[in-house]
């Protein structure tokens, strides 16, 4: 199904099961400890071997010898591969450096080997027998000493403009010119990178943890030097990814490998300190804005730069993107440049680019509206467009941008916020209410699926799409049963298995509207197939209860399946509607802090999320996907921060006891509100996504709101007590 | 993990026996730091002696008036036993105040004072550190020191001690009951149990080989308001990067011990003379000769006014 104009009514408008709050259809299988994640696969892998991967000890250099003499006769052990050993490796577009290091090395804890034994216990203990020697090389880990030597990126459209930014910011009545910073952040998902590979002749079977199969797959046959069809890949269930399990990571190729050696089944999971190192990470920005507005606070020149690195041949932190489209403003510009660093590669991490570009834009507007004295949630709806700035021919979609400012501002109490920083207490505790706008485009990605109708009346899908945790389970299940007149037990839904049609896959918040509405598209199939069966005219048909019903026929859907059933398949691509406007999700954040007077501990009171994405498919997964976002915003603001040693060139802090992201007691009182809204140019789902949206821009919101509590303006993430203390005011 | 061998002792002489004989034995007793280290191989014992069985799991008056811990109690029911709630109420604020429930139903007294730094250096065995392999170097140094110490330190080593528990019992000025092999028994005040790391950062605690841990005593209760103040990043479950074990007197005198900032549990008895004239003057003399980087020097501000917050929460 082509979707090249927008949406008309549909099945889904019904939303008789569309849009309702229903709980996981997979809920049961997780809390029962039935969902199998990809280390788990016993039955499949009744002889599996275990795998422990080596990582190198330097950042940069070349393994000048390894002994694995030591490991090979191991008790237990049945191969030891290196890169030696592996044979030709091929790399995969979507990795930078190679995933199997030697003798050249990349990056710190880059793999370099993988020891394969009869026990877990077994293979990590032959592991730490292997010895290397290296000889290090120089390496660039300090990206404010690069910023210098950095490059304008060849592609990724790293800059833009309209108007004439410079001559009309010098000539602006009220400027702000100032430096931020974020840190390299780890994405720390519950579930390792884990796999279970198992070779059966020259054709290879792997269970493992990845967000895009279909992806995964062209990697692993770029790497391995395999036609792709004789790889066969399953991710039915993900324990989180947020990014990190994108692409193919060391795990799949290390089990393959050592499968292929041992002559067993091989699984293999990531340790923890390999996820900081071995794995990508979000990079680091350094990033500088200009604002220049008028007295009555309206945007007259907007100017973000950003820097970040990269290993060679990598890309760009796009910390600029949101400021093309977010805010009015004649005169603009905006500018990426990529350093050169040697530390481990730089990759999406959730809602890339706008999640660290909001960080830094959202406090420059709070300090903007500050020396405007102007509220700020005023001076971000003075600042609204309705148009594409940089393009003004280009409309939003839909854009309720400010709608979710005023209603957020309401349900907050935002009236209550005292403008003058550092003048409410409550008892020990500094006070202080922040805001920022969320803001992340909406991408569509070709997605499809299968839909077979059976003799008991069950529709069953089947599409290579994935669930991270996110709830695709069962917006797919609602998708299917509001298209077919069904309720969502009499669907069921099976992921993540190459074998089924290739879908938009999990990534870019893209997932929830693209791969329902490859559902949707499948399910129109259906429909038309059980129609002409029947003899029915599939213009005048119904669907519902479990019939379908044309005048005063009605035919149910177990009958009318037969015992042969009836099966569909059909994939949504997308036409020029989706470039015909510009299509993006909005949102605000509102939260209040309190800060320790004594000691400026920063903790958050309260937080309130308010979104504009288009149709929500089902509140409550949708929620838990704010939530979830939210929280991790607060990671972002206060504690996360993968440290790195600048001269031996890695993060120091790599295991959750030294990355430290939010625990139960942070987390208070979080509130979501979605906009009633649909937009008709995403999708037949008129849905968008908000799994990234959730993040962007709560750092910010938080960051503001400690201002507001202590007067001290923190422009460095994350904003720890030590970056405030000296600025509060003085006690005893 | 190397492979290693398991026995249960019987008796702490006994346990203590075969430590003194076998370089390469270790005591375990909850394991929660010590499994973790042998599966870094940051530790690698051949020999392992179970200490679980041997019966110092219990909490008893003593006849001056305080209490004696055994080595095997448990954190949670330390930190939940009726008179240490009520007469020590800055060791089970302390208690509490450390890793997860989980942890604290296994973690023991002794091993909360024998647990070791969290130095990040230490614990990635492809970067030197002295502690870990006398000789090598402080990668620490000159590194990430956000965590570290700030006093006590040395060329060698600026690691910390990790544990809340022991701070209090520094506070309360607890005593370390030891028996070695020989069936000799030992008193170590806990100012003397840990060691600041000098040239031999790996030499932790005053403990010879074979010598083990029996119990901790505590003198009888000292009067006054007792608080421990552990600030941290997150609400829970970090490390401190600075605490407050205190106990205070209404007229404003008492005492006060540091964690966070020392490879020991940091008290200098003479700076709490200065505890009624307020924390700036206590800290002063706390923590003079501070040696800090660009990145740990704001615990200096923190630990004087955590301890202002406790002085004027404790006020009258």
């Amino acid at each position: 199904m082509r979707f090249d104009t927008p949406a008309t009514n549909n099945p889904i408008d019904q939303m008789k099961v569309v849009g309702q709050a229903i709980t996981r259809i997979d809920g049961p299988r997780k809390v029962t400890g039935t969902a199998t994640y990809a280390y788990e696969w016993h039955d499949a892998s009744l002889k599996a071997a275990y795998g422990y991967p080596v990582g190198a000890a330097i950042a940069k250099g070349r393994i000048s010898s390894m002994d694995v003499q030591a490991a090979r006769q191991a008790p237990g052990v049945l191969a030891v591969v290196t890169a030696e050993s592996a044979g030709k490796l091929g790399k995969g577009s979507l990795n930078t450096a190679t995933l199997m290091g030697g003798p050249e090395i990349q990056h710190y804890h880059q793999a370099i080997a993988v020891v394969v034994a009869e026990t877990f216990e077994q293979a990590r203990s032959a592991a730490q027998l292997i010895k290397v020697d290296y000889v290090e090389a120089p390496g660039a880990f300090d990206l404010a000493a690069e910023m210098e030597n950095a490059v304008k990126p060849e592609s990724g459209d790293p800059d833009s403009a309209a108007g004439d930014f410079g001559p009309a910011f010098e000539a602006a009545a009220v400027k702000l010119d100032e430096r931020y910073t974020t840190p390299d952040q780890s994405h720390a998902m519950m579930e390792p990178h884990a796999s279970l590979a198992v070779w059966n002749g020259d054709e290879l079977t792997l269970w493992t943890s990845n967000q895009m199969i279909a992806w995964n797959r062209a990697q692993i046959a770029a790497t391995l030097g395999m036609e792709e069809d004789k790889i066969h890949i399953m991710s039915p269930f993900i324990g989180g990814g947020f990014g990190s399990k994108l692409f193919l990571r060391s795990d799949a190729l290390l089990a393959a490998l050592g499968a292929k050696a041992a002559g067993r089944p091989v699984k293999l999971a990531l340790p923890r300190p390999f996820l900081m190192n071995n794995t990508t990470h979000r990079p680091a920005t350094i990033q500088r804005i200009r604002i220049g507005a008028g007295q009555d606070g309206r945007i007259t020149a907007i100017g973000h730069e950003s820097w970040s690195g990269d290993l060679p041949g990598g890309g760009p932190e796009a910390a600029v993107m949101q400021t093309r489209l977010l805010y009015a403003g004649q005169h603009r510009m905006t500018a990426m440049r990529l350093a050169t660093l040697d530390l481990p590669e730089g990759n999406a991490m959730r809602a890339p680019g706008e999640a660290p570009g909001l960080m830094a834009l959202e406090i420059a507007m709070d300090e903007m509206a500050e020396k405007l004295g102007i509220d700020p949630v005023e001076f971000r709806i003075i600042n609204d467009t309705q148009v594409d700035p940089e393009k003004p021919e280009k409309q939003f979609s839909h854009r309720q941008f400010v709608e979710c400012l005023r209603l957020g501002a309401e349900r907050f109490g935002w009236e209550r916020r005292n403008p003058t920083p550092g003048s409410v207490r409550d008892g020990r505790w500094l006070v202080g209410m922040g805001v920022a706008s969320a803001f992340r485009n909406n991408l569509v990605m070709k997605s499809g699926a299968r839909v077979r109708l059976d003799r008991e009346g069950v529709v069953t899908v089947e599409t290579d799409m994935t669930d991270i945790g996110t709830g695709t389970y069962t917006i797919i299940a609602q998708t299917a049963a509001e298209m077919m007149g069904l309720t969502v037990d009499k669907v069921a839904v099976n992921l993540g298995d190459t074998r089924f049609p290739v879908s938009a896959g999990s990534g870019g918040q893209w997932g929830a509207n693209s791969s329902t509405a490859g559902v949707y598209a499948a399910c129109v199939a259906l429909r038309e197939k059980i129609a002409q069966k029947l003899g029915f005219n599939s213009t005048d048909v119904t669907f519902a209860d479990g019939e379908i019903r044309s005048g005063n026929r009605a035919i149910s859907l177990a009958q009318a399946a037969g015992d042969d059933g009836i099966t569909a398949e059909d994939t949504i691509e997308y036409g020029d509607v989706s470039e015909e406007k510009q299509q993006s999700t909005f949102g605000a954040h509102f939260v209040e802090v309190g800060i320790d007077a004594y000691t400026a501990e920063i903790r958050v009171r309260r937080m309130l999320g308010v979104a504009a994405a288009g149709r929500i498919l089902n509140p409550i997964t949708a929620r838990s996907q704010m939530i979830g976002a939210m929280t991790m915003g607060v990671g972002g603001a206060f504690m996360e921060e993968l440290a790195v040693d600048k001269r031996r060139g890695f993060f120091v802090n790599h295991d959750l006891a030294g990355y430290e992201v939010p625990v139960h007691a942070d987390i208070h009182d979080q509130e979501v509100i979605f906009l009633d809204e649909t937009d008709p140019y995403s999708s037949p789902m008129k849905a968008k996504g908000v799994g990234e949206l959730g993040l962007c821009g709560v750092a910010a919101a938080l960051a503001n709101a400690v201002h507001n509590a202590t007067g001290v303006r923190v422009r460095n993430y994350p904003v720890t007590l030590d970056k405030i203390i000296r600025d509060l005011p003085r006690i005893g | 993990m190397r492979q290693f061998t398991y026995e249960r002792a019987t008796s702490a002489a006994s346990a203590a026996a075969a430590v003194a004989d076998n370089g390469n034995a270790k005591f375990i007793a909850g394991g929660t730091n010590l499994l973790d280290l042998m599966k870094l191989e940051i530790e690698t014992p051949t020999h392992l002696i179970d200490v679980n069985g041997l019966g110092l799991d219990k909490i008893e008056a003593t006849e001056k008036g305080g209490l004696k811990i055994g080595a095997l109690v448990r954190n949670t029911d330390l930190a939940a036993d009726e008179r240490v709630r009520r007469d020590y109420g800055v060791l089970t604020r302390a208690l509490v105040a450390g890793a997860s429930g989980q942890l604290r139903n296994k973690a023991t007294t002794a091993g909360n004072l024998l647990q070791r730094t969290r130095c990040p250096y230490f614990y990635d065995t492809n970067q030197p550190c002295n502690k870990r392999q006398p000789g090598s170097g402080c990668s620490a140094i000159g590194g990430v020191t956000r965590q570290l110490g700030i006093v006590g330190v040395s060329d060698q080593c600026i690691a910390t001690h990790p544990s809340d528990m022991a701070v209090a019992m520094r506070a309360l000025d607890a005593t370390v009951e030891t028996v070695k092999s020989d069936g000799v028994t030992r008193s170590i005040p806990i100012a003397d149990f840990h060691r600041l790391p000098g040239d031999t950062p790996h030499i932790e605690t005053a403990l010879d080989q074979g010598e083990i841990i029996t119990a901790v005593t505590l003198p009888p209760p000292v009067a006054g308001r007792h608080v421990y103040r552990k600030v941290r990043d997150r609400a829970s479950y970090a490390f401190a990067l600075v605490s407050v074990a205190a106990i205070v007197r209404p007229d404003g005198t008492g005492r006060v011990a540091l964690g966070g900032v020392a490879h020991k549990p940091w008290r200098v008895e003479a700076a709490e003379a200065d505890m009624p004239n307020g924390a700036a003057t206590v800290m002063r003399k706390l923590l003079d000769g501070a040696r800090t980087t660009e990145e740990n020097e704001f615990k200096v501000t923190l630990a004087e006014r955590t301890l202002a917050g406790i002085l004027e929460e404790t006020k009258g």
